[in-house]
């Protein structure tokens, strides 16, 4: 029942064939089962679950059910939701029972989805390994040596191993594709804008953007076309109609271009990995695409503008948490400067605090023109790059990560070899574009992902080729056989 | 660049953060390293260049001024670490008036 799809699921429950309660149990057995190895809930709802689950068998019974009743689903452990723990990842949230959901969360539900966990994650989104969080390592399900990637790394190894059939992500430089990436499924980033960010603890307001992790193309069309829409309480919302993502998933792909970007294909990436992209886009020029190489000349520099810009953002955005309204509070503070900065040591961990201590240091005086506001302008020339490129195609092509899955503790000690794992996701974060990573073969029994880049709000396009891209190859079909 | 600890217990201070002596150095070393890398930047040409601080090029949006909150004041301070009377408490901030000012 694990190793089905969501869509496949979903028709399961819409014939009768199964129940969503027995679907509910079955999930919740396989977390008790096989979490305490991967770490990837932070929480568990079971009670609530099955009620919900119960709730769903009547909507199902009575014909009033759409297609993501009485799925079982997991959020990232940064959307709130209601009358449960929303701890980021961090100690300084540990203590938080947020008393309302975020918008995500409430269109899931009003979907009929059912709400089985909070998944584990870098602390407050900040990491590509999942080694940051409070609540320890999140493990591979390919190798449990191996990090799952980050920062939804509790997200995606629950969905590859089989925990639950979705999960919620948000991806901020990467965080949904590169461990959609790592642990062989599909992970979906939305067009900035696309998805309400309201209730979602943020950390780079500018980037920030929720999505899906999901084993198919088709699962995560279905999840956007609930998640996504207009919001008032978002004031970056976009107000424009949501297409139906599914109904566009089978359209033929002839005569699509498809651009392959040669800043992608540097030395830092694995020949293992360079080779199974590059027969990935065979597999698309058999499918009718035409292909062609393209080049975004500022690309190389996305990684130390990201890495001013994220951290300027976070360090302004994590100012609230200052021990007084909620979350980790020092104890006999000896005055209001001890309460806010023993605190916030007590209660960030060191990624955070380095990238609060870099945003602070980038935005104060005297530095704010050198490193903020360059930055920024460089991220412009990284945006008109993407533009400039999506007036001759229709999609951009290349690896989502330069290697597969590396080993737990093997980046931890130097900051900047962490962050260059995101060299090939971060851009699209900066130009605020949606992108998807679908599996693409094994590494030396890892798995790789293939990143495949849209225009602006062209996720249907997104969603289309990987579904057709599916349609052809089973790789998002294989399931780690430790937790078959 | 490097920090001198002033330069960096200014930072800290700035960001309210207390950092431990024996965290300091891992975090000045971590810190500069990071800034160091920021250096690259210097290679684009942003001569002329508008900073980009949205990925959407889009007006603010404007609502009308109408209240649409409800007052849910005791539910969030269910979440505070200390309140009184509907009030969040920290450490007194103003000194007491002794009885002869």
């Amino acid at each position: 029942m694990h190793s089905r799809t969501l869509a496949e699921l979903s028709a399961a429950l819409h014939e009768h064939q199964i129940s969503s309660e027995e679907l509910t149990r079955h999930f919740l057995g396989r977390i008790e089962r096989h979490d305490e190895i991967l770490n990837a809930f932070v929480t568990v709802a079971a009670e609530g679950a099955l009620a919900s689950a119960r709730d769903a068998d009547k909507k199902l019974a009575s014909g009033d059910a759409g297609p993501l009743t009485g799925i079982p689903i997991a959020h990232k452990d940064l959307f709130c939701t209601t009358g449960l723990k929303t701890s980021c990842g961090s100690k300084m949230l540990d203590n938080f029972v947020s008393p309302y959901d975020a918008t995500v969360v409430e269109r899931l539900k009003h979907a009929g989805s059912i709400l089985v966990g909070k998944t584990n994650m870098d602390e407050y989104a900040m990491g590509s390994s999942n080694e940051t969080s409070y609540y320890g390592v999140v493990h591979n399900p390919w190798d449990t040596d191996r990090v799952p990637g980050g920062s939804s790394g509790g997200s995606a190894a629950a969905v590859a191993a089989g925990l639950v059939v979705a999960a919620t992500g948000t991806d901020t430089g990467g965080s949904i594709r590169q461990p959609a990436a790592l642990t062989g499924i599909t992970g979906l980033k939305p067009t900035y804008g696309r998805v309400s960010r309201w209730g979602m603890v943020a950390f780079a307001s500018s980037l920030d953007q929720a999505g899906t992790l999901t084993h198919t193309a088709e699962d995560a069309s279905l999840l956007l076309g609930v998640m996504a829409g207009f919001d008032t309480r978002d004031s970056t919302s976009v107000d424009r109609p949501v297409p139906d993502y599914r109904a566009s998933l089978e359209k033929p792909l002839d005569g699509m271009r498809v651009g392959v970007v040669d800043e992608f294909f540097d030395p830092g990436l694995e020949s293992g990995v360079a080779t199974l992209v590059e027969q990935a886009i065979d597999a698309f020029k058999g499918l009718g695409a035409d292909v062609e190489r393209v080049h975004l000349p500022n690309l190389g520099l996305s990684v130390p503008t990201y890495y001013v810009v994220a951290p300027a953002e976070c360090s302004s955005n994590l100012s609230r948490f200052d021990g007084v309204r909620f979350g980790h509070r020092a104890s006999k503070p000896k005055d209001l400067h001890d309460l806010y900065c023993r605190s916030r040591a007590e209660g960030f961990g060191d990624e955070v605090k380095r990238r609060i201590l870099t945003g602070t240091y980038v935005l104060s005086a005297g530095y704010y023109d050198a490193y903020y506001l360059k930055a920024q302008k460089v991220r412009h020339l990284i945006a008109d790059d993407f533009k400039r490129a999506f007036e001759k195609v229709d999609l951009l092509m290349g690896p989502t990560t330069p290697t597969a899955a590396f080993g737990i503790g093997e980046k931890t000690d130097d900051p900047i070899t962490m962050y260059l794992n995101d060299v090939y996701t971060i851009g699209v974060n900066l130009a605020g574009l949606p992108a998807i990573s679908v599996p693409c073969g094994f590494d030396a029994g890892l798995p790789v992902g293939l990143h495949i880049i849209g225009n602006y709000f062209d996720e249907e396009r997104i969603l289309n080729a990987a579904h057709m891209y599916q349609r052809e190859t089973d790789w998002h079909n294989q399931r780690p056989e430790a937790f078959a | 660049m490097s920090f001198d600890r002033n330069e960096f217990e200014n930072l800290a201070f700035l960001a309210r953060l207390d950092v431990g002596a024996e965290e300091m150095d891992g975090l000045v070393a971590n810190l500069t390293r990071i800034i160091d890398f920021f250096e690259q930047l210097d290679q684009a040409d942003t001569e002329g260049v508008v900073p980009m601080a949205h990925p959407l090029d889009m007006p603010q949006r404007l609502r009308d001024d109408i209240v649409t909150e409800q007052d849910r004041r005791a539910m969030y301070q269910g979440n505070a670490p200390q309140t009184d009377a509907g009030l969040y408490l920290v450490p007194r901030v103003i000194d007491r008036l002794t009885a002869n000012e």
